[in-house]
């Protein structure tokens, strides 16, 4: 007991001399050299990609070394190692970390102001105007899908309410062979891609926002009704694939590569695995979701994950020299076909189909103070899982006839839960 | 029924007392009695205190932790867990839709049932000479050392539309039957409960196999010349010999389906209606971050089972088995 009690003591001590130091980078102190821990979900190229980042940051730095630990289910296990000290010295923010809890767990990198004008989605995983984390890469909301595919069934411009869109997908089963729109139902994560949506439709940046004052989200014309009612509907009308209870993501890249699926709703990320299957690129593209606010598309674009320093490092100077390097000189975002983190950094190439479309790229805005992680909060409360496949297979099973439930009484539940867990939740 | 050694017993035994005393001949009179016996004395709690030490550990220190937790409102990740008494255990009983799974776990208690049966078929079969014995010892036996997660990918390819399983009812002619295995609401628990017998069933083959070697050959012959023929054996040697592994079988095979989670888990995730109680509280404790309710759940669920294990034994008392 007396040994945690040092060594919280410690930790609050390391907050406040953190705090202390203001907005100056050199806060964390030390030199540059040593050895740290980088933890990276990225498991395919931990060995490859990521040993030519570690070469070329210990050139750069002499007399470091950096070692990586590739983690396959992220999400899972680092929060459960973040009960200790001991998770890396650079880490990802795993996502169900909220906001508030950032000051625990996490090294301020910057004030807001500063990290604004140098990162996109800075704003992100801010909390009382510091930033914790730089995003590794950017994404955009939307479809990967075959545009031979599409071709062939004679659409060639983009759909642009959620009724052309599902009479699309009805012309690919009519016309081709292939399945209109994979779900990927068995791995359950591809779905949770649809929450990616939210601001996108509405084009509005406080969508997120507003959640924490709105009883129901998944009331008709709202965003969270248009979204998961194009998911709902085409499934009822049979556009996707016939057991969704086998679905296979490794192999779903394939499908659509080959043109067996046509469309897949995944975050723009996802381009460049596909294209790398494909046999020829230029067929996997990328498509807006079909709903336009005054004549025009928006997609959100947001952050990846990102980059933090824990608290608990010995090497601090050494792991944010590699949170910058990383956000600045490595060029990840760019070779991962994603939207760089530098404020200044161009539309990567894998998203001309939405330059080609006029669709407009949003940021969303941050909580306001005091609401940080408020959204996570409600959503976990009442069981609801924005970001958990949960109740969008329950949408597409009672879409497909296997569950006894219309999407109104879906829609009527999840308002319930989400009412009664804002109403206890602050 | 050999008689246990009493090297290890008597010196354990004061000097001077009525227990005759073998094993140390008492003219070593040099050696004082009391310190040998009592580092004899030690030496099995010696022994045990490496296990007993990972007993406590792994085991016990947990579940403990679980019992905090349970009055808890912690949600995995703060520093700090508040005391909320026995807040999480009304919420339990207050909202019937948590049990509504139970109704799953019934495929898998009657799958038990079938998965128990078909196990003493085969080992009442395998007991007599058989040719190739050995061979399907093995063969039943294997599936319990594949892990479940491979299982539960084999299973996957196995039950795929066009997979492995429909493949082989069309070799025999029987396609009509083929449906989406799981990804019909109304087949998909069968599915899995009949992939759980699969998966188990080499585990109770090979502890009933056990304990029907275990009979003395003598009262086959025996029953023989009395002109018992082989059901007769089964049902007057056989079955009450192996009485209690039965109730023991059926107390693991209860509770087990009581407790699923490996196969429905990892081939759909609890999706399709195949979610059980322990899906539930995995997803409450990992996707909604209420650690302090899903330990409250595991801890129902312990009582539940205890509970039924309790019922089991009143209603079917562990009777002394004497074969000879």
């Amino acid at each position: 007991m007396r040994k945690l009690g040092a060594s919280s003591l410690l930790a609050a001590a390391l907050v406040l001399s953190a705090c202390g130091g203001g907005d100056d980078d050199n806060a964390q102190g030390g030199t540059i050299s040593g050895e740290i821990t980088v933890l990276t979900q990225r498991t395919d190229i931990v060995d490859t990609v990521f040993q030519e980042y570690k070469k070329k940051f210990e050139a750069k730095y002499p007399g470091t070394n950096v070692k990586f630990e590739g983690i396959t289910d992220y999400e899972g296990e680092v929060r459960i190692r973040m009960n200790t000290k001991d998770y890396g010295d650079v880490l990802l923010i795993p996502n169900s970390v909220t906001a508030d809890q950032f000051p625990t767990f996490f090294e301020p990198l910057g004030s807001l102001a500063e990290m604004k004008s140098k990162y996109r989605f800075a704003t992100e995983k801010a909390f009382q105007d510091k930033v914790y984390g730089i995003a590794i890469t950017g994404n955009a909301q939307g479809f990967v899908y075959n545009k031979a595919i599409w071709q062939q069934a004679g659409i060639t411009a983009p759909p642009t309410t959620p009724q052309d869109f599902v009479a699309a997908l009805q012309a690919i089963k009519d016309k081709t062979e292939a399945i209109p729109l994979y779900t990927n139902y068995k791995d359950g994560w591809p779905l949770t891609q649809w929450e990616g949506n939210r601001g996108g439709v509405s084009a509005d940046p406080d969508a997120v926002n507003k959640l924490t004052t709105d009883d129901a989200p998944w009331a008709e014309g709202k965003e969270h009704f248009i979204i998961d009612s194009l998911l709902f509907d085409a499934v009822k009308a049979g556009l996707t694939e016939d057991d969704p209870t086998t679905t296979n993501w490794e192999n779903s890249k394939n499908l659509i590569a080959t043109g067996k699926v046509a469309t897949m709703m995944l975050g723009s990320w996802a381009i460049i695995q596909m294209q790398q299957v494909a046999k020829n690129k230029a067929d996997i593209g990328y498509l807006p979701f079909p709903y336009q606010t005054n004549g025009k598309f928006h997609s959100t674009m947001g952050g990846d994950y990102n980059n933090a320093v824990n608290i608990n490092s010995d090497n601090k100077a050494t792991a944010r020299a590699w949170v910058d390097w990383f956000a600045n000189e490595s060029n990840y975002a760019v070779d991962q076909g994603g939207i760089a983190p530098l404020i200044d950094a161009k539309v990567p190439e894998t998203l001309a189909d939405f330059t080609a479309a006029g669709v407009e790229l949003l940021e969303l805005n941050p909580a306001p103070a005091g609401q940080e992680g408020l959204v996570s909060r409600i959503d976990t409360a009442g069981e609801v899982g924005l970001f958990e496949p949960t109740y969008r297979q329950r949408l597409v099973d009672a879409g497909r006839g296997a569950k006894k439930e219309t999407k109104e009484q879906i829609f009527a539940d999840l308002n319930k839960r989400w009412a009664e867990a804002r109403a206890k939740t602050s | 029924m050999t008689p246990t050694p009493t090297t290890n017993r008597a010196p354990a035994a004061p000097a001077g007392t009525a227990t005759p005393d073998r094993a140390q001949p008492s003219h070593t009179g040099w050696r004082r009695p009391r310190r040998v016996s009592l580092g004899n004395a030690a030496t099995p709690y010696l022994f045990l205190l490496v296990p007993l030490a990972l007993l406590a550990v792994f085991t016990y220190v947990p579940v403990a932790n679980m019992f905090w937790y349970s009055v808890t409102s912690w949600n995995g990740l703060s520093p700090t867990k508040e005391y909320v008494g026995a807040d999480n255990y009304v919420e339990i009983f207050t909202r019937p839709e948590l049990f509504r799974v139970f109704w799953v776990s019934l495929y898998y208690v009657g799958a038990s049932f079938f998965q128990l049966a078909a196990a003493l078929y085969f080992a009442t079969i395998l007991s007599f000479n058989v040719r190739f014995r050995n061979l399907f010892k093995g063969i039943l036996f294997f599936p319990y050392l594949i892990n479940g997660v491979a299982i539960g990918m084999i299973f996957l390819y196995f039950f795929t539309p066009g997979g492995t399983l429909d493949t082989a009812l069309g070799l025999i002619g029987a396609d009509g039957i083929s449906r989406q295995w799981l990804g019909d609401p109304d087949t998909v628990n069968f599915s899995l409960a009949g992939t759980s017998v699969w998966r188990y069933m080499g585990l109770n083959f090979v502890l009933f196999l056990g304990a029907i070697q275990s009979i003395p050959h003598h009262l086959y012959e025996a029953a023989q010349i009395d002109g018992a023929n082989r059901w007769h054996q089964f049902r007057y040697i056989i079955l009450p010999g192996i009485r209690p592994i039965i109730g023991l079988s059926f107390i693991l095979a209860i509770s087990g389906s009581l407790a699923v989670f490996e196969i429905p888990y990892i081939m759909l995730q609890g999706a399709n209606g195949s979610e059980t109680f322990v899906i539930q509280t995995v997803n409450m404790a990992f996707k909604f971050h209420k650690i302090g309710l899903a330990s409250a759940m595991a801890v129902v669920l312990l009582v539940i089972i205890l509970l039924i294990t309790w019922l089991q034994r009143r209603i079917v008392p562990d009777e002394k088995v004497n074969l000879s």
